[in-house]
């Protein structure tokens, strides 16, 4: 008899604890270098602990390595769930594992020390850029691999955002980081100016994208109706946002050059694709909040329900948010402003934090052979530590942001500037503090995080846990095409 | 509607159509706007006035992107009133054609720096960058005195050169022969601030014969 197949959950469990401990590590560099902002001298003379020194490894860090890991985890637990197969070569996903914590290992002890292409989100330098490829490249071939194997005929469509986030990203990765080498430690990329600016902010609006929409849109169609114990609200509306998602976003780039040398015609099309944008990306959060339609009950008892409700509300505001900013006339006032940090926030520890926090706690007790995650309480208390963080976090940058934009614009009645550039800053020095504590309550709640994790992985650590079998579904030629939606 | 759907059924069976149909939908935003910038950026020259770094300042430009500096300055004026009151005239793309990367930035905790050479002495500049709150006492800058001993490495600079002629900007044999000497006995805060100090002036192309006064 042929031993029974089994779900590769190793794999899975190794990309959670890395995604807590990333997550720790992240965080707490932000924190660190928010406090630098409102006390400069924090980084004690230390040249690799200076604000402008160690931002590339906060946005590094939470960004590939705590919101990467999650990803990739998350999406080898799903693809191999929604496929009823194991996942392919076993031992690539290992490398893919050993090979991404490398990279991002490589890339955080690297950029403090001044090995940076300073190009936002992209800074890594050529040699981890191209570690950063292979491995992301062997990620592709075992998720498709996955897919390739699947006993289910129907691919579900978490997986069509994973397999579009590891498209893009692949994509949008080396094409911005085609770059000459001088020595080991410095390149210069081929692109120029206004061409470098352009290809770059196609990256970066993309690695938001991408990475931090495609991807855990993934995530929130496999884990929110798994947790409301409904199905999806409307399986062709999911059809319709994604399409039109993946079209939409890239050509929304520009927004971040408005009023730049750019040309004008490049900006327009940015603005007009960003507005169209918000259908999609409402269209999505609607999916996922109406999905919740008769469990809105689990809000009471269930904190990983609790985390992926809010989470979609975020998400809604956020994108609201960035379509709005995108508009010329607002933009004149945000950009350059901590209105956009907030924004940044408001996406990132209101969407995509709480998603990945809330997906994390839903199926690290099945991954980890649990009924249940070790301790409620601490998951109510990591809820209510993160909300109150993030809201004073968007409410204390939106102030300063807002003060800025209207200080350097403010004329007197002769028609010059009223404020000096350092009246703007002064006026925040506040608003930095606030942020400051802001972000100690966000890494506390994930300290919480940490330490339920640790116990309710007792039983893995002890390897007590036996590997799941996989349920062997009816062969292809006789399944019923699932959500095929009521015909007339 | 329901035959509508059938196409999408056979998408969503197949993997491979699936991802194929995903990478042109992806392609064809970056396509429509990064090509014909491509095109023009072919066809654009650097205007009079605009040459490449030399080599001090591309070391300067060099530390400059070292240290992050971007992540609280940028080095583009927008095309509004106000900014062009406070910081000089508006940026234009042909300012930036031999920064590689380019250094707009996207956010101003402290002021934009497009422009800011020759706003202040050299000395200032110096003593400014090895301590900030001597001279803006409510500043958030970090200093940076680590600068001020650190030496410049003259073959590095002239392989940078190099670099940067294979990607096309204009060095010549001379120019590139003589980075050591240029560099020679200069420490890294002396690049930096030969780089500030000509940000705005050096790199600016020659201004239209008829600008309305100010």
């Amino acid at each position: 008899m042929r031993p029974e197949e089994t779900y590769n959950d190793q794999i899975v469990r190794l990309f959670l604890l890395a995604a807590a401990v990333w997550g720790i590590v992240g965080m707490a560099i932000g924190v660190y270098a928010a406090a630098e902002m409102a006390w400069p001298w924090f980084n004690l003379g230390v040249p690799w602990l200076t604000f402008s020194r160690i931002r590339p490894d906060h946005t590094f860090g939470v960004i590939f390595a705590f919101g990467g890991s999650a990803l990739m985890g998350t999406c080898y637990y799903v693809v191999q769930r929604t496929g009823h197969t194991r996942l392919a070569f076993t031992a690539l996903a290992n490398f893919t594992f050993w090979g991404w914590q490398l990279g991002c290992v490589l890339a955080m002890a690297t950029m403090p020390f001044g090995l940076t292409q300073s190009k936002e989100y992209a800074e890594p330098e050529w040699f981890v850029d191209i570690a950063i490829a292979v491995v992301w490249v062997c990620f592709g071939i075992v998720f498709f691999g996955t897919i390739a194997k699947r006993r289910i005929r129907h691919i579900y469509v978490a997986n069509w955002y994973y397999g579009a986030f590891i498209i893009a990203v692949g994509l949008l990765h080396i094409v911005n980081n085609i770059a000459v080498p001088v020595s080991l430690t410095k390149s210069y990329p081929v692109y120029s100016g206004a061409v470098d600016a352009m290809v770059q902010w196609w990256y970066g609006h993309n690695a938001v994208a991408f990475f931090l929409t495609a991807g855990f849109l993934g995530m929130m169609y496999y884990f929110v109706p798994r947790q409301a114990q409904q199905p999806l609200w409307s399986y062709r509306f999911s059809i319709v946002n994604f399409w039109a998602l993946i079209s939409v976003y890239m050509w929304a780039g520009p927004h971040h050059l408005l009023y730049t040398a750019l040309p004008d015609w490049v900006q327009s099309v940015g603005m007009a694709f960003s507005l169209i944008l918000l259908m999609p990306s409402w269209g999505s959060a609607a999916n996922g909040l109406l999905t919740f339609n008769g469990s809105w009950h689990l809000l009471r008892t269930d904190p990983a329900a609790k985390f992926m409700v809010v989470s979609l509300v975020f998400y809604a505001a956020s994108t609201f948010e960035g379509s709005m900013m995108a508009i010329k006339t607002v933009n004149s006032l945000s950009h350059y402003t901590e209105w956009t940090i907030a924004h940044v926030h408001n996406g990132a520890l209101g969407w995509v934090a709480m998603i990945t926090i809330g997906s994390l706690y839903a199926m690290a007790p099945r991954a980890l052979g649990q009924p249940a995650m070790y301790s409620r309480p601490a998951m109510e208390l990591h809820f209510w530590l993160h909300v109150t963080g993030v809201l004073l976090y968007i409410f204390s940058m939106w102030t300063a942001g807002v003060t800025q934009g209207l200080m350097w614009r403010a004329t007197s009645p002769d028609g010059s500037l009223t404020y000096p550039f350092i009246d703007s800053l002064i006026a925040i020095k506040g608003l930095y503090i606030a942020r400051w504590f802001s972000g100690v309550l966000i890494l506390s709640g994930m300290v919480v995080m940490a330490w339920n994790l640790w116990h309710t992985a007792a039983a893995a650590r002890a390897r007590l846990i036996s590997p799941i079998p996989v349920p062997i579904p009816e062969p292809e030629p006789l399944q019923v095409p699932t959500p095929l939606p009521a015909a007339e | 509607m329901a035959g509508g759907y059938k196409y999408f059924g056979a998408i969503e069976q197949n993997a491979v159509l699936l991802g194929v149909l995903t990478l042109v939908m992806v392609s064809l935003g970056g396509l429509s706007e990064i090509t014909p910038l491509f095109v023009e950026a072919h066809s654009l020259h650097a205007p009079p006035g605009v040459k490449p770094y030399d080599p001090l300042r591309l070391a300067g430009r060099d530390i400059y992107v070292r240290e992050g500096c971007y992540l609280c300055h940028s080095q583009m004026i927008r095309a509004l009133r106000a900014e062009t009151q406070r910081y000089g005239r508006y940026s234009t793309a042909d300012e930036s054609v031999y920064d590689r990367p380019f250094q707009w930035g996207s956010k101003r905790t402290g002021p934009d720096l497009s422009r800011v050479g020759g706003k202040y002495s050299e000395k200032w500049q110096r003593l400014h960058l090895l301590d900030p709150r001597a001279f803006v006492p409510e500043s958030n800058m970090p200093a940076y005195p680590w600068l001020e001993h650190a030496a410049l490495d003259a073959s590095d600079i002239s392989a940078r050169m190099r670099a940067l002629r294979t990607l096309g900007d204009p060095y010549t044999d001379a120019d590139i022969a003589g980075a050591a000497k240029a560099v020679a006995d200069k420490s890294e805060l002396d690049a930096l601030v030969a780089y500030l100090q000509g940000l705005g002036i050096a790199n600016e192309p020659q201004p239209a014969a008829k600008e309305p006064a100010k």
